[in-house]
């Protein structure tokens, strides 16, 4: 009975993993670029649903899924547009200081304590021994409706091909008359807007918040990119669903849980020395 | 026998189902300049690649002076004897052009200088570092770079970056040279000039080349042997003049 | 009179531009070894800052030796830092009581500290060997991680867990700092050398091309490997410093955030220019010491905030494709080149500070295994450049 509540739990984390891991997978294929902040995307979106709790949670939910995805175009036309054609390393280095500036204006409108943000209280579901939180049940609904959607959009939507197209070949795009410009921003915007909903995932599963919150999310849903294949959309879903179990199950061992992140990110190792372009990325052949 | 310094047997490779090169026997034998042409996508390239190590080939395999060097890694046939230069140009961008002949010259036994003994400058180290830029002038002095020995690769014109990278082959010291359109978008003047310098590098070392090219007439203007490729096999070889009017060839070039 | 003679001779050829770097560095540490004596610098906290910024100056040298001139992203920098200032702390812990905390102790601590994050730095660069861009970055990144976990998990007893490695502080501590400047030219001296001799010359031509670099002979596996242990080993000797001037180690100093810190000074002083990495790591560390001691409290974010501010504006200021022509104009390189105009520099051994700064980074940052590159480089571009050069 514990390994399937274990095993619910990890998937219900791995789901969040996977929606910010889309993020960065999404924004990697699209703009080739490692956007270092969108962690910090996370955490911004959950002081912004502490901002409006008082109105109503929903309210809050709502409006911080539209200020991600402005905060993600904003950062997007700011910091990285200028910087397109540039070398990648300045690039990630610019990521780097919009990470640094977004943790430290959190800091100064919300002091580095830990805010509380309660969303809801949901309580547990009780099946003879089972007892799960409907936190968990909520966060696997919704992050594989937002995943079977994101694929569906991106399969079958003129944007999601056109997203296609830019990823490979941003050229070749343009000439077919793609606004690459466009699908950029709204890359930005739907990773953004994923962002905002994995902190509500977060913040019901453990209602604290602090200006560098989402800085480990960040990098442990950058290492399920990786592992999946960065740049590939199923491989995100794979690596952050397989982060998350591998996590919940690690922790449920007390000799071993507090070196989980040590396993998550060896596991990171063994499987890029295996396979280099990770579990489901594209290996390409370098002409000579 | 023993004057063969190339010989290839069976050798081709596929990519998934796709036989890329199949069946390829050259005999290249020393002192020759032997010519590899087809139209595009023929399989030159690849040969080239099997030849140097960067593909494995899956099938047959290749002897330099009676050397297997199949399943040998890039940097081992090179000291085994095989140099390349490469269809777009790979130099050094950001070195100057006699540092990229210094890197040629990197795995010379005359130049042997432990990493220890360079961290702390010890005296061999500086005399290694001058007897190696000696070198490295006089292998440029053969190409006429040695004005721009100082200027950065990225900023020579074309022809003069065509130029460094067989210099730079040259520099590891090889007994087969493999040049793979040595003349590709350079002007008839420079193509000439070319021409003239890899024949004196056939006089003056002990070297095999084997080129690739598009240009018939600077083909059949130095080659004194040559073979076609056509969809990844041999479909004539021989003495230039007879290959190039083999009707084969001329289909395979013009169509029917 | 012909003595005097060889001896102007000497000071005439004598390459000053090349050996620029020691002479002010060794200057340095000499006039603040006088000061410290006489005792102009006798505050504590002068001291620790000159400290800081020696051990973020041998840091920042040795990523450089793998960012800059290896072409390797590197985040786990740190890492190679935390095992050296672990296994060295824990050595000059046991050794503190037999020898005292001295030369002697720090001496011995440095070739353990090292060695083992030499070692570590092997393991890493093992996946170097087959990984590239950002399948490297995160992978040292996660190694960074792993070691800061284990070190964090340790029983109390082997190496404090999370109470911190208990560890002697330096017996003179007044002359510290000194010891630290001193490190920083060995550093100096050896990666320079390295660098400036064929080994160096190999590892810049994998950075450059590796295919043609394999095709020219250069063993590649041997010199990536080089490459990374030699900068572990130098992190090791800083983390071996830094253990010594502080009580205890705590494994949360090492994180990931410190190795980016490392990360953008490289490359704000200029990717593959070791001058201009000295610099930057002494003026960001200078800056986030005395940021750091002169706001209080809240206003302490002000500090980050203005850094992220200026990192940005910086970056973008001198990368924007569409400033270029701006950038070109007013530029501080024109600058120099108005003020000094006797500018002539033939021999190639002076360009070492400036030639790479300008590397492709594009190969740094590339997901393909092998980076893909359908472009016919360079032929119709060079010729391009040499025109816009005149």
């Amino acid at each position: 009975m514990d390994f399937l509540i274990t095993f619910l739990n990890g998937l219900s984390l791995g789901g969040i993993y996977a929606m910010i891991a889309l993020g960065y997978t999404m924004v990697y294929g699209i703009a080739k670029m490692l956007n270092f902040a969108h962690g910090d995307i996370i955490m911004v979106g959950g002081y912004t649903i502490l901002v409006f709790l008082w109105i109503n949670p929903i309210v809050a939910i709502i409006a911080s899924v539209i200020f991600c995805m402005l905060m993600g175009i904003v950062i997007e036309k700011v910091a990285y547009k200028p910087l397109r054609g540039a070398s990648p390393l300045a690039v990630l280095i610019t990521a780097i200081g919009v990470s640094y500036l977004l943790q430290s204006i959190a800091q100064m409108a919300f002091g580095s304590a830990p805010k509380f943000v309660v969303i809801a209280d949901l309580g547990t579901l009780k099946i003879g021994e089972i007892a799960i939180g409907y936190s968990t049940i909520i966060t696997l609904a919704c992050s594989a409706v937002i995943m079977v959607g994101l694929n569906l959009f991106v399969k079958f939507s003129k944007t999601g091909r056109a997203m296609i197209a830019v990823s490979e070949d941003k050229g070749a795009a343009q000439l077919m008359g793609i606004n690459v410009n466009n699908i950029i921003m709204i890359t930005f915007a739907i990773g953004s807007a994923l962002a905002a909903l994995a902190s509500l995932f977060f913040l019901l599963k453990a209602p604290t918040m602090t200006p560098t919150f989402g800085a480990l999310p960040g990098i442990k849903a950058f290492t399920a990119a990786v592992i999946g294949g960065i740049g590939s959309i199923p491989g995100a879903m794979v690596g952050g669903l397989l982060l998350g179990v591998i996590e919940c199950f690690a922790q449920a061992v007390p000799a071993i849980a507090p070196y989980t992140d040590a396993i998550e990110f060896s596991i990171l190792i063994i499987i890029l020395l295996v396979k280099p372009t990770g579990l489901l990325g594209k290996k390409r052949r370098e002409k000579v | 026998m023993s004057d063969i310094v190339l010989q290839t047997k069976d050798l081709g490779i596929s990519f998934g189902g796709l036989k890329a090169v199949s069946g390829v026997n050259l005999q290249i034998e020393k002192g020759e300049i032997y010519g590899l042409i087809g139209p595009n996508g023929a399989g030159k390239t690849t040969i080239f690649n099997l030849l140097t190590g960067v593909y494995q080939p899956t099938e047959g395999t290749f002897y330099l002076n009676g050397r297997e060097l199949r399943k040998l890694s890039q940097e081992k046939i090179n000291h085994a004897g095989i140099a390349r230069t490469f269809q777009n140009i790979r130099l050094f961008n950001n070195m100057t052009v006699r540092r990229n002949v210094m890197v040629g010259l990197h795995n010379n036994p005359e130049f042997k200088c432990s990493m220890f003994e360079s961290m702390f400058r010890l005296p061999k180290h500086f005399k290694c570092e001058k007897k190696m830029k000696e070198r490295a002038v006089e292998i440029l002095k053969i190409f006429d770079l040695e004005d721009e020995k100082d200027s950065l690769a990225c900023n020579l014109p074309y022809g003069k970056q065509r130029k460094l990278e067989i210099a730079r082959a040259l520099a590891t010291n090889p007994k087969l040279l493999l040049l793979d359109e040595p003349a590709a978008g350079m002007n008839p003047h420079e193509t000439e000039d070319l021409r003239r310098t890899v024949q004196a590098l056939r006089e003056q070392f002990d070297i095999t080349i084997l080129l690739i090219e598009h240009d018939l007439k600077f083909v059949s203007g130095i080659c004194d042997r040559i073979t076609v490729l056509n969809f990844g096999t041999v479909i004539a070889e021989g003495n230039t003049k007879d290959a190039l009017s083999d009707p084969e060839v001329i289909k395979a070039y013009i169509g029917k | 009179m012909s003595k005097d003679n060889k001896f102007m001779g000497f000071l005439k050829s004598f390459k000053w531009k090349k050996y620029i770097n020691y002479i002010i560095i060794g200057g340095a540490t000499i006039v603040l070894a006088i000061l410290a004596a006489t005792g102009v610098i006798s505050d504590r906290s002068d001291r620790v800052l000159l400290e800081k910024i020696a051990i973020s100056m041998i840091l920042a040298t040795s990523l450089s030796l793998v960012v800059g001139f290896l072409g390797e992203l590197s985040l786990g920098h740190a890492g190679f830092m935390c095992v050296g200032a672990y296994l060295g702390g824990k050595i000059a812990a046991l050794l503190a009581a037999p020898l005292g905390s001295g030369m002697l102790t720090l001496v011995i601590s440095l070739v353990v500290g090292g060695l083992a994050a030499g070692l570590c730095g092997f393991i890493i660069g093992l996946p170097a060997l087959r990984l590239k861009g950002d399948y490297l970055a995160i992978t040292t990144l996660a190694f960074g991680e792993i070691v800061r976990t284990i070190f964090q998990n340790t029983s109390a007893e082997s190496f404090g867990g999370a109470m911190g490695l208990p560890t002697p502080i330096f017996s003179d501590r007044k002359y510290f700092f000194v010891i630290c400047f001193v490190m920083v030219l060995i550093t100096l001296f050896v990666i320079q050398n390295l660098i400036r001799s064929k080994h160096g010359r190999a590892i810049t031509a994998i950075r450059d091309n590796e295919i043609a670099a394999k095709a020219t002979g250069i063993n590649v596996t041997k010199y990536k490997l080089v490459g990374f242990i030699v900068a572990a080993v130098f992190a090791g000797f800083a983390g071996v410093l830094f253990s010594f001037t502080a009580s205890s180690v705590q494994s949360s100093s090492f994180d990931y955030n410190y190795s980016i810190e490392m990360l953008v000074i490289v490359v704000l002083g200029g990717m593959g220019n070791i001058n201009g990495s000295l610099i930057a790591a002494a003026l960001i560390t200078f800056l986030n010491t005395k940021l750091q001691t002169s706001l209080e409290g809240d206003m302490a974010v002000l500090k980050d905030l203005v850094y992220a501010l200026v990192l940005i504006v910086i970056v973008v200021y001198s990368n924007s494709p569409k400033l270029k022509s701006f950038r070109d104009k007013y530029n501080l390189h024109n600058l120099f080149a108005k003020l000094s105009k006797n500018k002539h520099e033939s021999d190639d051994t002076k360009r070492w500070d400036v030639v790479p700064t300008k590397i492709k980074m594009d190969a740094l940052l590339s997901t393909d295994v092998v980076v893909n590159d359908p472009k016919p480089d360079k032929p119709d571009k060079a010729p391009k450049d040499s025109k816009e050069d005149k």
